[in-house]
């Protein structure tokens, strides 16, 4: 056990360190995220420059463009970018979901074509699992993914929604029906989409939050050519499982890092706005504390991933944990800003009551804290499944 | 960046667990012979010249067992304020040693001296009635105290205890995953409705959490880090509440048997409890997170750089 950096750990932090500083533009530094992700250029801007230095997809192996690092790298890059309140890359589900997929499922030809430009933020993803009649129960999915007679194509018809980026995305991860008559999880077919195909339409949806981050998207007669496909016909479950394994592994760090900028801008608001009184210290040192536990248990989690290959089971209750505090926090903030927390235009611009009212969704996307606590309960600690 | 413990202090783990499954009330001699005593005083003092991270190790395995004796009063507590005779004598066996905190002595009835501010004292004095009987407080009667060569080191103290809560809380949801498991009503597993499973994986994501704290303050102690004092007092605060929260819902699952007196469990919760309480309440510590935190010279994210 040693939680001091290597000297190789420690020589990288310094370089992003000075890399941050260096090419950072301020305006980006605290960003609220959210829709405004997409409004102009700037972070596809920033996100290029973190590939152009190679730091994202540090973890890929060096001949999909990744530059092979250790996971710790990882971690140090999301330590230091929360340091500098630095935005993450835009494009989040092809670095997160649809590469990892793609290269443990997709053909060479595929790894050549797509990985590359997702690295460098040339190509934008979306994902095209939850349906309207299908959310938390993934194998229910019906839009079809129906291999064409010629056997060169396949058609999909059908309907997705909350899609994240669909209304900027080049490419969509879809899963569908391959065959309506096999048994569920033997019937499901995993292909890529070209979003600006024929027969594609995005539909935003305004949130909570007044803004529009996620879509529906309607597929009518929309044609994929067969070298679209990832892993086989009727084997869409598995490769699926492997994009949420990536979803739910790799993203205890990422949270962690958004959770850490939080808590950052929590005590110097509260200083700020000078909160002496007990039972709001309590409140800040519970925060305080509880985004140590998630990051060593992030530590601990990585350890065991490097170790071993495979992470352990102690980060399966990190996103969920970090939803429930993200809302306590933020609503903490809000708190603190007394009898104007309900001021859009006050000092800190409606950042956190855009937060506040965001997180509502941290406990749904992703998995809802209903369908991870029966995965912990099943899968972590045995108990009889629900089902 | 490595956070696990080393193959050997795995080792040591596991034998500690199969030794106290075995023997969940070992005689002290028992554990001098163990080496558990001196695990951390040097070898020349007859210890094996080991250090915190082996006796973290050690507190949380012993926790879990619901050990009763003077270990965590002795090793956790009294250690660092002792002189080289007297390591000599813990390692054997030979004594056995607790501190005054707050007016109030762990395991005075088993001890043979107490570390007061004042000194050395002899263990005498008047046992309290304690809700935990395992782990029973006493006052110390007036007498000579002797100047000691150390002093106190209340990081280490609150990471040991938090050690020991992580033990507790795992115990706990251990017991009530099995029972949850074979009891069966309206003919199916009780741990097949959501209502009760849920509760059982928020107690597994709380201690997961209290374990990474845990292991963190043990690992700032056993490297004398300047984080110690805050790390400390996090994972006390964190891993107790964590730890009787674990024992009410365990509780809660077991329905009428878990509030009995011949089941164990409430023997766990006032163990927690007891931990919880001592040398400052999660309150009072989370106080102490605060004004770390709130200074203005802190970002508050430490950042560790070799």
């Amino acid at each position: 056990m040693d939680l001091r950096d290597t000297p190789e750990e420690a020589a990288f932090r310094a370089e992003v360190r000075s890399w941050i500083q260096e090419h950072m533009p301020d305006e980006l530094r605290g960003h609220r995220g959210g829709a405004a992700r997409f409004e102009g250029e700037a972070l596809r801007a920033w996100s290029r420059e973190l590939s152009d230095a190679g730091y994202s997809g540090l973890t890929w192996p060096s001949e999909y463009g990744g530059r092979g690092a250790p996971y710790s790298f990882q971690a140090i890059l999301f330590e230091e970018m929360a340091r500098a309140e630095a935005p993450p890359h835009v494009g989040v589900i092809g670095l997160g979901m649809a590469g990892p997929t793609i290269m443990a499922h997709g053909t060479e030809e595929q790894k050549a074509r797509y990985l590359p430009k997702i690295l460098s933020a040339e190509e934008i993803w979306c994902q095209g699992f939850s349906e309207p009649n299908a959310g938390s129960d993934l194998a229910a999915v019906q839009t079809a993914v129906t291999l064409a007679p010629d056997g060169k194509r396949f058609v999909v018809d059908g309907q997705k929604v909350w899609s994240s980026f669909a209304h900027i995305a080049d490419f969509c991860i879809l899963v569908g029906r391959g065959d309506p008559e096999a048994p569920r999880y033997q019937n499901l077919t995993y292909v890529i989409v070209d979003m600006h195909a024929s027969g594609v339409e995005v539909r935003p949806l305004r949130q909570i939050t007044g803004e529009a981050e996620f879509n529906e998207i309607f597929f009518t007669d929309v044609e994929v050519p067969r070298e679209n496909l990832l892993g086989e016909i009727g084997h869409g479950w598995q490769v699926a499982m492997t994009t949420l394994l990536h979803e739910r592994g790799t993203l205890g760090f990422a949270l962690t890092t958004t959770l850490e900028v939080g808590v950052r801008k929590l005590l110097a608001l509260a200083r700020e706005r000078g909160a002496d009184d007990p039972l709001t210290r309590d409140r800040i040192a519970r925060e305080w504390i509880e985004l140590q536990a998630l990051k060593y248990t992030n530590y601990r989690s990585l350890t065991k991933l490097m170790q071993t290959g495979i992470p352990g089971p102690e980060g399966s209750g990190v996103k969920l944990h970090w939803s429930e505090q993200n809302q306590r926090l933020t609503k903490l903030a809000l708190e603190l800003h007394g009898p104007e927390a309900q001021l859009l235009d006050g000092e800190t611009g409606g950042f956190w009551q855009f937060q506040q009212l965001r997180s509502r969704g941290n406990t749904i996307e992703a998995g809802t804290s209903e369908v991870l606590r029966n995965i912990i309960a099943e899968r972590v600690l045995g108990l009889p499944r629900s089902r | 960046m490595n956070f696990s413990f080393t193959d050997e202090q795995e080792q040591l783990r596991q034998e500690a667990r199969s030794f106290l499954a075995r023997k969940p009330e070992p005689q002290w001699s028992e554990l001098a012979e163990l080496g558990w005593l001196g695990v951390s005083i040097s070898e020349a003092l007859g210890g094996a010249g080991l250090g915190f991270l082996e006796e973290a190790v050690l507190f949380e395995e012993l926790g879990r067992a619901l050990y009763a004796g003077p270990y965590f009063a002795t090793v956790g507590l009294a250690l660092p304020a002792l002189g080289e005779e007297q390591l000599a004598r813990v390692a054997s066996g030979e004594e056995r040693w607790s501190a005054e905190i707050d007016g109030l002595v762990p395991d005075l009835a088993t001890v043979d001296w107490v570390v007061t501010e004042a000194g050395a004292a002899r263990a005498e004095g008047e046992t309290l009635s304690t809700m935990d009987e395992t782990r029973q407080l006493g006052r110390l009667a007036d007498g000579d105290r002797t100047p000691l060569a150390g002093s106190l080191d209340r990081s280490r103290t609150l990471a040991a205890l938090a050690c020991e809560a992580v033990g507790v809380a795992q115990q706990a949801l251990d017991l009530a995953v099995e029972y949850v498991k074979d009891r069966q009503q309206f003919g199916r597993p009780i741990g097949v409705y959501q209502a009760v499973s849920h509760r059982l994986a928020d107690t597994y994501v709380e201690t997961e959490l209290a374990r990474s704290l845990a292991y963190w303050a043990a690992w700032c102690v056993a490297e004398g880090d300047e984080q110690a004092r805050i790390a400390a007092a996090a994972a006390k605060a964190f891993a107790s509440e964590a730890a009787v929260a674990a024992c009410e819902r365990a509780i809660q699952a077991h329905g009428g048997i878990g509030f009995t007196w011949e089941h164990v469990l409430h023997r766990y919760y006032k163990r927690a409890q007891w931990i919880e309480a001592f040398w400052g309440f999660p309150a009072a510590l989370r106080a102490e997170v605060a004004d770390w935190a709130m200074e203005g010279a802190r970002d508050g994210v430490p950042v560790r750089v070799a």
